[in-house]
């Protein structure tokens, strides 16, 4: 087999290309979303989100209703709450996120412990099943990712300035703690799109890995969420193959592949500054 | 979700024309804080306050840490709502004449490893004008240019703000405000940090807006700065213990009244000194005061 051979011959596949599509549009919303978190520090919050909407999973999975509503009730329920309850409740952000997204993921699995032979599905969710996703998921998935992709089109500037300096853009007159609101609702919205493709204990590096390779390398924002959608997209593809090539599990090559990425980074950043000592 | 869209025809709207302020004088108040109380959680950090600041003047803030200098800062900025009273800023409550506004965070606040450049800090200026929908465009790149031009930082605007100096840090926020037509500007330690003939160029810079009618409140710890700089002082421990000309500054009762009690470097003469034992002292009258030799 010739290495073109190689690159083409998944392609035959209908499952293959779904999930090269499905995958792709994960990257990319991730990129966009994680820029965002990472310069805010919400990554522990984005691995909260993630488990928090796996019992909107399995209450979606009872009551045979559609997979990314459930996901989707369930993450951006949470992420409200823990907004609402940070402010209301003079406890650190951490606390709350904390005590709120191990109750969620509990109760997704003592739903899930009612089932009898859960173990196979349970696998799927935890880890993602991108090859198992079917036309209609696409669809879903594809309409979410517009959706968010058009909220941090309409809010970018407020986001970038209520980011970087919450005082100033308060006092300015911009809407800081709905801003707040309206992120952590995008970032639920992405978690959403991403389950199917790397699964729940996953999507974290989905969303910040790419954009801490951005955070390393780039001194503005514009290419930070550059390097981000580059890693972001390009990253599940190179996974894809290397999953097929190796059989193995597809969401965790994915991961692996923007893990090794942010390592040549960091590399790259530590002999670059070598190079260059004092400033 | 309607503040979402702060100025939907925004962009282009003007600050309306004002009376030329005389400063330090009895122009129309720019800010009018009457019986203000208010704190963070049920903690009062200021009690009582009745304060009147007249357009286009320049004010500087003082008082001990912790004092409430940087709560009556937001309250004027509109972050912080009082528990009682009134605040008044402009002609309307903080939160109606927001673009108005500029406020300008303390150093230590920011997040210098941000990857924004000067020109993209000054462009925040412009965002609340602009409102979601609409991109900064050929006016919005004009005045943020304009802005960087009038302090001296056209040349590094390309600049991440991580590498810049601490002078310079202060100009790129200035610029913000400027960028943004502000006529109310708020700064939060402005000349903490940074050495005197920096100082000396961020003052020249604040006391040539506030010539062209813009209000300035800064508040600060540095009383020489104060005294050299500004045309009007507000003295906060929890209560206003001042409020009027710079000469204040030198009025022994003042600044027993305002600090309580605590050492003081005053101006270019030397150090004030109470006696620790009346630090609970309300009463004032019985403090003693050592000069404690000329400043090194």
């Amino acid at each position: 087999m010739t290495p073109f051979d190689a690159l083409l011959q998944p392609l035959n596949y209908a499952f293959f290309l779904r999930a090269l599509a499905a995958s792709t549009v994960v990257g990319l919303v991730c990129a966009v979303v994680g820029s965002y978190m990472v310069l805010r520090g919400l990554a522990f919050m984005g691995d909260a989100l993630s488990h928090s909407a796996f019992p909107g999973v399995v209450a979606a999975y009872l009551l045979k209703g559609p997979f990314y509503l459930g996901a989707a009730i369930a993450a951006v329920g949470t992420a409200l709450a823990i907004g609402w309850v940070t402010r209301r409740g003079r406890l650190r952000s951490d606390t709350t996120i904390g005590v709120l997204f191990a109750g969620m993921f509990a109760l997704g699995v003592f739903l899930f412990s009612r089932i009898p032979n859960y173990v196979g599905d349970l696998f799927g969710f935890l880890f993602g099943e991108i090859l198992g996703i079917g036309n209609a998921d696409l669809l879903a998935l594809t309409a979410l990712a517009v959706i968010v992709l058009a909220v941090v089109a309409v809010f970018w500037k407020e986001l970038l300035y209520s980011t970087f300096d919450p005082l100033g853009a308060a006092a300015a007159g911009l809407p800081v703690a709905r801003l707040d609101y309206v992120l952590l609702a995008v970032i639920a919205l992405t978690i959403v799109v991403s389950l199917q493709a790397v699964g729940i204990i996953l999507v974290v590096a989905m969303l910040v890995t790419p954009a801490a390779i951005g955070q390393l390398l780039a001194t503005s924002f514009g290419r930070l969420v550059a390097i981000a959608i580059a890693v972001g997209v390009i990253s599940p593809i190179v996974g894809l193959y290397l999953s097929y090539w190796l059989d193995a599990a597809t969401g965790a090559t994915i991961v692996l592949v923007e893990t090794a990425f942010f390592v040549l980074a960091l590399a790259f950043v530590s002999i670059r500054r070598r190079a260059q000592p004092a400033r | 979700m309607a503040d979402l869209i702060p100025s939907v025809d925004g962009g282009h709207r003007e600050a309306p024309a004002r009376p030329a302020a005389t400063p330090g004088g009895s122009g129309a108040p720019a800010i009018e804080l009457r019986g203000v109380t208010a704190g963070y959680d049920d903690r009062a950090a200021v009690e009582s306050v009745d304060l009147s600041i007249p357009a286009g003047s320049l004010v500087a803030i003082f008082g001990p840490n912790g004092g409430g200098k940087t709560t009556l800062l937001k309250l004027i900025a509109g972050l912080l709502q009082p528990w009682s009273g009134t605040v008044r800023v402009l002609g309307g409550a903080p939160s109606q004449i927001a673009h108005r506004i500029a406020y300008v965070p303390q150093a230590e606040l920011v997040d210098w490893g941000f990857p924004v450049s000067v020109w993209d800090v000054a462009m925040m200026g412009r965002f609340a004008r602009l409102g979601p929908l609409h991109q900064p465009g050929a006016a919005d790149r004009a005045a943020v240019s304009a802005a960087l031009d009038r302090v001296g930082m056209l040349g590094v605007a390309t600049t991440q703000i991580g590498r810049l100096s601490g002078g310079q840090r202060r100009r790129a926020f200035l610029a913000r405000a400027i960028a943004a037509e502000a006529e109310l500007y708020l700064l939060d330690e402005p000349v903490t940090g940074v050495d005197v003939p920096t100082q000396e160029d961020l003052m020249d810079l604040l006391a040539a807006e506030s010539a062209k009618g813009r209000t300035v409140v800064a508040t600060t710890h540095d009383l020489a700065a104060a005294s050299r700089h500004f045309d009007r002082v507000v003295g906060v421990n929890r209560r206003i213990h001042a409020d009027g000309p710079v000469s204040l500054l030198s009025d022994p009762e003042v600044l027993s009244s305002t600090y309580g009690g605590h050492l003081l470097v005053i101006g270019e003469r030397g150090v004030l000194l109470d006696d620790a034992h009346h630090h609970d002292s309300e009463s004032g009258s019985e403090r003693h005061y050592h000069d404690a030799g000329r400043k090194a």
